[in-house]
């Protein structure tokens, strides 16, 4: 179990450490801090977007161990030694993911607020199934709520994402 | 939004878990995939001065064949199920329920055990685990006990659970049924409640129905069994007109309630063809 240190006030901190993007962080947090607040506020991580909080809106997804999930829900405690993909670390040798840029190409983005967590959604289902049906698409991203484009152009941007890769001297 | 503070503690195993439980009583909150316990914490109808974490309990993440049963850790999360290749071979239909929950993320945060020990009315996994005849496990300082699934709810959000216990496991007994289905109308895809829900699981024989179990959610206080509605099925001709009929039956000793995502009329209505359509579709199946 993580350490846990009081301070002289009696509040209680544990250290732990999240492995996100690559780097490894060492982190003091309190046994009721969200996973989201930590990587904005202590990490300065805001490509995660606040939301809902409360799991129904999907703009603070992250990868935990390769796989979506709200990190509104998840105490960052409970996250200590896991591995954890943010919209910031998608980005690879200064280069856009495809489907960044897929999405950019088919102006799937418009105030933007729900684009982390769709790429981030997106780029689980193409990691795991690199040739999805529309359906699976839609189904992968159904628990990332967009209130301004439609999904009509995200889901698009996905599709042609997933084409593009059948020549990989593509991107 | 806020979580109340609490004191976080992980355990390395079972019986250290219960250990911890154990000495401190309803002061303590169990959490296990998050997404009721800390949903319940931040909207402010939870505020646990202990949190015990399962985290590290991997042991009970497996889903195993044994003889004479599978056996699925209380902590295998939705998703786990969902694309396990064993209960896609044996059990399809509990799959394919794991499947509706929720969202992705739910799913990979949510577990079968929280599922089940949240007790709400309108969970998706307690019916077709019902009708599948499965057992849980739980688990105290004081020792085990198992019991069917189908006494443990008793109210809504009432179950048998008892302070000091952890359900660790849920057991389905290898069975002669044919064929299972879960139906369910929710609004919405993603992280829908069930408006209402049948699950069945059938055995059949030739032209008649050896045996038989209706499962509803979202259809009375409490996940329940239609036993009259099943009893209405065995031994007859199998064909349109008596599927009807244990549609209406089901229908009929269902109490479902008014609210914000159906009234209870319509539920009813829905209980009638769901059961219907999740007959129909266990029987094809049982002879394919």
């Amino acid at each position: 179990m993580a350490q846990a240190i009081t301070d002289k006030d009696g509040v209680k901190r544990y250290l732990i450490t999240l492995n996100v993007n690559g780097d490894a962080h060492t982190l003091l947090v309190k046994g009721n801090a969200i996973l989201t607040n930590v990587l904005r506020e202590q990490l300065d991580l805001t490509g995660t977007k606040k939301g809902c909080e409360l799991g129904d809106c999907g703009s603070c997804t992250v990868l935990l161990d390769g796989k979506p999930v709200d990190s509104c829900l998840v105490l960052a405690i409970e996250a200590d030694g896991r591995e954890i993909t943010t919209i910031e670390g998608v980005m690879e040798n200064g280069r856009l993911d495809a489907i960044q840029e897929s999405m950019i190409n088919h102006a799937a983005v418009q105030c933007g607020y729900c684009t982390p967590g769709m790429v981030l959604s997106a780029k689980a289902l193409l990691t795991r199934n690199p040739n999805p049906s529309e359906q699976e698409v839609r189904e992968a991203i159904s628990g990332n709520l967009c209130r301004c484009t439609g999904y009509v152009h995200i889901v698009e941007a996905v599709m042609a994402t997933a084409q593009g890769r059948l020549t990989p001297d593509d991107h | 939004m806020y979580v109340p503070d609490f004191e976080y503690h992980a355990p390395k195993s079972v019986a250290e878990a219960c250990a911890i439980l154990a000495e401190l009583g309803d002061r303590a909150t169990v959490l296990a995939g998050g997404t009721d316990v800390l949903h319940k914490m931040k909207v402010g109808k939870l505020a646990p001065e202990h949190l015990v974490s399962l985290k590290h309990l991997d042991e009970l993440r497996d889903i195993r064949e044994e003889p004479g049963r599978v056996v699925i850790g209380a902590l295998a999360s939705h998703n786990q199920i969902y694309t396990s290749r064993l209960l896609q071979r044996r059990y399809l239909s509990l799959p394919m329920a794991a499947h509706t929950m929720a969202s992705n993320q739910i799913c990979n945060l949510g577990t079968v055990g929280g599922n089940i020990v949240n007790g709400v009315p309108s969970a998706d996994l307690p019916p077709i685990l019902i009708a599948l005849n499965a057992s849980i496990r739980l688990t105290s300082a004081h020792g085990e006990r198992t019991m069917p699934l189908e006494d443990f709810f008793h109210g809504s959000a009432q179950t048998r659970i008892e302070q000091g216990e952890i359900l660790t496991e849920i057991e389905i007994p290898d069975q002669a049924s044919t064929g299972s289905t879960y139906l369910k109308f929710g609004l919405r895809r993603s992280g829908a409640l069930a408006v209402a829900a049948a699950a069945v699981s059938v055995q059949v024989a030739g032209e008649t129905l050896h045996g038989v179990r209706i499962v509803l959610a979202s259809a009375a206080p409490t996940v329940i069994r239609v036993t009259g509605a099943e009893r209405s099925l065995v031994g007859r001709r199998i064909d349109d007109d008596l599927l009807a009929e244990a549609g209406y039956l089901a229908a009929q000793a269902s109490s479902p309630r008014d609210s914000i995502r159906g009234s209870a009329e319509y539920r009813r209505n829905l209980v009638e063809v769901l059961t219907k359509r999740a007959l129909r579709k266990a029987i094809d199946e049982g002879h394919a």
